[in-house]
């Protein structure tokens, strides 16, 4: 008795063997070749014991401040793709747009000492400026270019959305010139606090306090309010929501203001952190985000920005951790490798992120 | 949705003052296309080149076009009302277009706002007022915008019999002055080898002569004068005329078997001589456009088979392009970083090293595509992204330094050899290029009819039936994601050694968008579609050279564009087409067939 019940246990064991084919094992091979990079880079970072322990908190900060500025991306990601089941391609440019325009009242208030003397109205005034302007962009992208393709299946909504963003970004730059403008330096963003020995600079605390008072902000909007209501219910379901009154177009246009919005802080902020705007900046830290919406599970908005800050923080740490570990010279070149590789592991083998299982359920 | 759009509708047809409404806005966003145009710098920049010497540059051409098309537009938009309402609408239009671009002329002439816009500078204001004082300008280009308008709108309502000729003429003396340098050239060749008469030499010299004549009747130095532009004009129209008489005689006279088979190998037959005497006559620089042209060919065909036959959306092309180089660099190279220094393969040439490139490829194909076999759609789409980036990532890191010289490059790779004879002329890598082209474009088009290119196909149109109908989406997958890169391997490696020297800044993502774009605008699924598309977004940028800085911005706008009025691409091919205009396609070709049908029976517009 005994055997035959183990042989029946034993029996879809094997038949899941013998459906193991080459696919699976690379696709094992990648994950235990990923794995081992970490932990084996991990352990060997540790051991040879390279940073201090200060080091290592200014790397955690610096992945945090990273962090916030996808996060605020990325909840622009995972809104539009929650509403229209569209990925945004240029939603990383239209955070350029916000950067760029705010590059200019920045650098005006610096020439005239206002940016130095009354610092957060000349913030309020930069922040402004940038998410007027990365709104408006982000509805007029809605309007003359999504639009037509709200009911078109296949790649077309796509390509179009390659082809927006492309299009933002050459148009900025011959709008605005080819050349890295940097952004202006006031003294009270070069200074930092200091907690039992940690050093903090003074911009991450402003970068990750704003990201987080604006991020509060939308989830209230989404939450509380009407239209964020009424967003939340196209999202679940676009044809019942129109049924019970909801106008869908409306809702879109809310949906790309705020993404635009979020996206214009974002801008703003980024550039402070690494001081300078060009016209392709928005591209990278555009796919990362979209990277960190999917990790959170797109269409999830607290998702979006745990999605960020895991991004921002293993982008950080993990040159330092995993790589260094293992002997790779210049690891930190690598920051954007771990990024993408991050990014294609939740795409392979999470699509649905981590808070994700609604919408997952619901793809299938 | 539809309850909001349907009262508009109706109320449309009912024509009250909505047509005006429609009219301003036309008007507005014409207006608003030009002051775009200038301040992204592209008006200032074409206006540099002139199509007609001193008269005419192809900035104030554009500047026409914007008024034309939009009394254009309204005309086509009213076709049901009264001529003369439609007229005034189209003054309306072309008014408010040139009211905007008299508004961006005050600007500019009031402030100096270069600090932040960059092109709007003193030239391009000049160039707006023709020198003239600013208070004069504005109502001037306000009533040469209304009377364009109108232009535009009578244009539009006439009957295509004289809509035609015109619009052929003004196509001609576009192309013969914007392409003036070209066309000169050509039109020399023959003058400079005076040294050995032979016969042969003696006959081509006469004809040289001839037109030697021709090109000196119609242009100077510069370009086209404005007796060459009107003489054009009368030429290309007049033949115009005389074509569309000749095709009715034609097809009521000639039977169909004539048209049909010999016409088309006498058409065929045309286009490879064309193809290969082109470059040989036009020199060295037309060879390495024509050259760059066929390599976004193959590697335009490679993607085809991804995208267009599979339907899956690759965006790290670029890898396997980078593949090919590198592989060819290594295994060819006389530098350091050459696999012959360090190891016992010893350096090929290019020949033997080629092959193994395509090889090298489909493996990494193979290897690319094996962990996103799962991945569908849009996620696709970024995964092929991510790792295509990874690859430029590795390639430009100081880790991988040591096998692929980072951001240093690989140099001294040698150009390839036939007997003692080295390929080093362009033109000679653009046969070179032609012949691989060839046989790729030949291999492509057997998949396309295979069983394989009918599985990727049932695959791209639904993947869970094509698996249930028993296909492998696996195997099928991955044969899409080698043979693809095979072509794209290919491409490198002749890139390589084209350039002679590699570096990773060569392989971006902009490459891979490249090519995707060439797809589109050719039409996906459709071999001479990747020609034209890379003829119309590789070449032509590259013959108007200073259009260059620009070429990024028009592959967005061609992509958003295309995606809009004609996704099946400029050469669709049948199945597309059918596919995507199910509905429409029985009305538009009832539209097509109708004028050619019956052209005397009724003057259409009337």
């Amino acid at each position: 008795m005994a055997d035959a019940a183990a042989d029946r246990s034993l029996i879809p064991r094997l038949s899941t063997l013998a459906r193991f084919t080459f696919v699976d094992v690379i696709l094992w091979c990648l994950r235990i070749g990923v794995t081992v990079v970490v932990v084996g880079g991990t352990i060997g970072t540790l051991i040879k014991g390279r940073y201090a322990l200060d080091q290592w908190f200014d790397l955690v900060m610096f992945g945090l401040t990273l962090g916030s500025v996808y996060a605020l991306i990325a909840l622009g990601y995972t809104m539009v793709y929650g509403v229209l089941r569209l990925i945004n391609f240029a939603h990383g440019d239209i955070m350029m747009t916000g950067a760029f325009s705010g590059y200019f009242i920045a650098a005006s208030f610096d020439r005239s000492g206002f940016l130095e003397s009354s610092a957060i109205i000349a913030m309020l005034g930069i922040l402004a400026v940038a998410v007027t302007t990365s709104t408006t962009i982000a509805v007029l992208t809605e309007r003359l270019a999504y639009r037509p393709f709200r009911h078109v299946r296949g790649f077309a909504p796509l390509i179009c959305a390659i082809g927006v963003s492309f299009f933002l970004e050459q148009t900025f730059r011959g709008i605005f010139g080819s050349s890295i403008r940097s952004y202006p330096d006031p003294k009270w963003l070069g200074g930092a606090y200091v907690f039992g020995g940690f050093r903090i600079p003074s911009v991450d605390v402003l970068v990750i306090g704003s990201a987080i008072v604006a991020m509060i902000v939308l989830y209230l909007i989404v939450q509380r309010t009407k239209m964020g209501t009424a967003m939340r219910a196209v999202s679940e379901d676009t044809d019942a929501a129109a049924m019970m009154g909801i106008d869908v177009n409306k809702v879109v246009v809310f949906t790309f203001a705020l993404g635009g919005a979020m996206a214009g802080i974002a801008g703003v902020f980024y550039a402070f952190v690494f001081k300078q705007v060009y016209f392709y900046m928005g591209f990278t830290p555009g796919i990362k985000a979209f990277g960190a919406a999917v990790l959170g599970g797109i269409g999830s908005i607290p998702g979006a920005m745990l999605g960020g800050f895991f991004l921002g923080l293993v982008e950080s740490v993990g040159p330092a951790l995993f790589l260094d570990g293992i002997g790779i010279t210049a690891p930190y070149q690598l920051r954007d490798l771990i990024a993408f590789t991050l990014l294609i592991m939740v795409l392979i083998f999470r699509p649905h992120g981590i808070l994700g299982e609604r919408m997952a359920k619901k793809r299938a | 949705m539809t309850t909001e759009t349907m009262p508009r509708r109706i109320r449309r047809k009912r024509a009250g003052p909505l047509p005006m409404r429609s009219a301003l806005l036309t008007g507005f966003t014409f207006g608003i296309v030009g002051v775009y145009l200038a301040a992204v710098g592209i008006l200032l920049m074409i206006h540099g080149r002139a199509i007609i010497v001193g008269v005419l540059s192809v900035g104030q051409a554009a500047l026409l076009a914007i008024g034309l098309i939009a009394g254009a537009v309204i005309a086509r938009r009213e076709r049901s009302l009264p001529a003369g309402q439609t007229l005034l609408h189209s003054a309306v239009a072309g008014g408010i277009a040139g009211a905007i671009l008299g508004l961006l002329v005050l600007l500019m002439a009031a402030i100096d706002v270069r600090d932040i816009f960059i092109a709007l500078s003193p030239q391009l204001l000049e160039m707006l007022t023709f020198g003239l004082d600013v208070a004069i300008v504005v109502p001037i280009l306000v009533v040469a915008g209304a009377v364009l308008g109108v232009l535009g709108a009578l244009l539009a309502i006439a009957p295509p019999a004289m809509r035609r000729p015109v619009l052929v003429g003004f196509f001609a003396v576009i192309v013969c002055g914007v392409f003036q340098e070209l066309i000169q050239i050509m039109l020399q060749f023959t003058t400079g080898d005076q040294e050995n008469p032979g016969l042969l030499t003696q006959i081509m010299s006469f004809f040289g002569g001839l037109v030697d004549g021709l090109r000196e009747a119609i242009y100077d130095w510069e370009g086209l004068t404005l007796e060459g532009a009107i003489a054009v004009f009368v030429v290309a129209a007049g033949a115009s005329v005389l074509r569309a008489r000749s095709t009715r005689v034609q097809a009521a006279t000639s039977g169909e078997v004539w048209q049909s088979r010999n016409g088309r190998i006498a058409k065929v037959a045309i286009a490879v001589l064309l193809v290969v005497l082109f470059p040989v006559l036009a020199g060295s620089y037309i060879g390495q456009v024509l050259m760059l042209v066929g390599l976004y060919t193959l590697m335009g065909m490679g993607l085809n088979l991804e995208v267009g036959l599979a339907g899956l959306l690759d965006l790290g092309f670029v890898a396997f392009f980078a593949v090919g180089a590198y592989t060819t660099a290594l295994l060819t190279a006389d530098s350091p970083h050459a696999l012959a220094a360090y190891s016992s393969i010893p350096s090929m040439s290019f020949w033997v090293a080629m092959p193994i490139s395509v090889l090298v490829s489909v493996v990494v194909g193979v290897l690319f595509g094996i962990p996103v076999l799962g991945v569908r759609g849009d996620y696709l789409a970024v995964a092929t992204m991510g790792l295509g980036e990874i690859v430029r990532v590795i390639v430009q890191s100081d880790a991988a330094a040591p096998l692929l010289a980072g951001a240093n490059g690989i140099l001294q790779i040698p150009k390839p050899k036939i007997g003692s004879m080295e390929l080093a002329d362009p033109v000679a890598l653009f046969f070179l290029t032609l012949v691989c082209a060839g046989i790729a474009a030949y291999c492509a088009w057997r998949l396309e009819r295979s069983r394989l290119g009918r599985a990727w196909m049932a695959v791209r149109d639904d993947e869970d039936v094509a698996q249930a109908l028993g296909i492998n989406l696996v195997k099928v997958k991955l044969l899409a994601y080698g043979l693809g890169a095979a072509f794209a391997g290919l491409s490198g490696s002749i890139f390589a050694v084209m350039l002679t020297s590699i570096y990773p800044s060569s392989f971006q993502l902009l490459v891979s968008i490249n090519v995707l774009a060439l797809i589109i605008v050719g039409g996906m699924g459709s071999l001479p579609g990747v020609i034209v598309g890379s003829l119309a977004l590789v070449g032509l940028p590259e013959l108007l050279r200073e259009f260059g800085e620009y070429r990024y911005l028009v592959y967005g706008a061609a992509l958003i564009v295309m995606m809009r009025i004609r996704p099946e691409g400029l050469w669709p091919s049948a199945t597309r087409r059918r596919e995507l205009h199910d509905a429409a396609g029985d009305l538009e070709t009832l539209e097509a067939v109708a004028p050619v049908a019956a052209p005397e029976a009724s003057p259409p517009g009337q």
